[in-house]
């Protein structure tokens, strides 16, 4: 089982990197999206220092809805889906290796990005890491929370709006908390790991109830 | 080991597609599903996949597993090939075999067997209609299955490809197999014919 589970993993690592896979759109609309800010609001200093944390993290939230209608779609459209439903791997452990696989090559670019990106935003150094630390932990809560909309969609021909309309409401805990983390690293009235550590229980309850809804929406597809 | 399919009824989308039926298939048999269009024959073969919920009846391998589901005792062969354009023919075959265990032949005897052992890394994008399909019938030698459960098999398929289609599906047949093929056409090998009705 735990074979048949890497297998996944890395055949869906592989198919995101090669031709066609789609894993570096996000990150490329990230950077469009970040570059383009400081044009818009002008030259301020202390403004685009003061606002670039919440401009990381919207251009990320906004970055991880793009590649997510693929997440299942590709599968059902080629007949894959069927054949990974019939697999003895259990279709929970499909949908997490699915979920993980696409994280790492949407997801996790978009954190590691984040600090380069900040420069551009004056960001100062306290602020780069955590703004850093907060989007490596809160991107694969986008991630799963928007796997729920993928499955639901995954049948649906231009399932990308409904899909964003589905579940961008179920992320903004994530960016309320993601956003109060890195300014209670700045400003210290609150402890830093007070809305961090909810941010934290943010992902890992997303990573459980994003597989399980998912894992519920792909069997019920079909009736 | 017989595979049982009692009382099975479908209804899709609030539209009866057929209600009592019921057949046996004996290992080494080979099954023909006939009938018009819309009789339910892919429909057929998608509940006994368990890809599909019946809406009653009961559908029973004899003489296998019992904790292994009928799904995980099933090769399915769909109308769609399954096959990602960016890996090649050994990728592929590869990671099914991975993922399904069991494993039977390796991927590069497996694609030698249905004649694309030239192909092996190439991507799929540039295989033909027919050799796409030949590809996806290779994912049938990788992993063993007892039954086999295939949609318009032929389809894509030239006069020579078929004749090697139709030595893989005795040979699977003389090591106990068992087959149930959707079909227009007749099939090159000895089966028995099951008709669906017509539209209601």
């Amino acid at each position: 089982m735990i074979a048949a589970f890497i297998a996944l993993f890395r055949r869906d690592l592989v198919l995101g990197a090669r031709i066609g896979g789609g894993a570096g759109v996000g990150l490329v609309f990230f950077l469009m999206l970040v570059t383009i800010m400081p044009f818009a609001v002008g030259p301020d200093m202390a403004l685009l220092a003061r606002i670039g944390p919440a401009i990381l993290w919207v251009a990320a939230l906004l970055a991880t809805l793009i590649g997510l209608d693929r997440l299942f779609q590709a599968d059902d459209e080629d007949g894959s889906l069927d054949l990974l439903r019939m697999s003895p791997l259990p279709l929970p452990l499909v949908v997490l290796a699915k979920g993980l696989a696409h994280w790492i090559s949407t997801g996790l670019p978009l954190a590691l990005a984040a600090p380069f990106l900040g420069l551009l935003l004056a960001l100062e150094p306290k602020a780069l890491l955590a703004v850093t630390g907060t989007l490596l932990v809160g991107t694969p809560a986008l991630t799963f929370i928007g796997a729920i909309g993928a499955a639901l969609t995954a049948g649906m021909r231009r399932g990308g709006l409904i899909l964003s309309v589905l579940v961008m409401p179920l992320m903004i805990p994530v960016l309320i908390f993601g956003i109060s983390a890195t300014s209670a690293a700045l400003s210290g009235t609150i402890p830093f790991m007070t809305p961090f550590s909810v941010l934290i229980a943010l992902a890992l309850f997303a990573l459980v109830s994003g597989t399980v809804a998912a894992t519920l929406a792909i069997q019920n597809a079909e009736g | 080991m017989r595979l049982v399919i009692d009382g099975l009824a479908s209804i899709r989308s609030g539209r009866p597609v057929f209600s009592g039926l019921g057949l046996v298939l004996e290992a080494g048999e080979a099954l023909a599903i006939m009938g018009p269009n819309g009789a339910g024959k892919s429909s057929l073969l998608r509940i006994v996949a368990g890809l599909l919920p019946a809406s009653e009846g009961r559908i029973q391998l004899e003489g296998g597993d019992v904790d292994t589901p009928l799904a995980e005792e099933a090769h399915y062969l769909g109308h769609r090939d399954a096959l990602k354009p960016s890996l090649t023919p050994l990728e592929t075959l590869g990671f099914w075999q991975s993922l399904l265990g069991r494993p039977l032949e390796t991927p590069q005897k497996a694609l030698e067997q249905v004649g694309l052992g030239h192909t092996a890394n190439l991507p799929s994008a540039y295989l033909s209609a027919g050799q796409k399909r030949r590809l996806a019938l290779a994912r049938l030698l990788i992993a063993h299955r007892p039954l086999w459960l295939l949609d318009e098999p032929t389809s894509a398929l030239d006069a020579a490809s078929e004749v090697m289609f139709n030595g893989l599906v005795m040979a699977h047949l003389a090591s106990g197999g068992m087959v149930m093929a959707a079909t227009h056409a007749p099939l090159g090998f000895a089966c028995r014919t099951f008709t669906l009705g017509g539209r209601s």
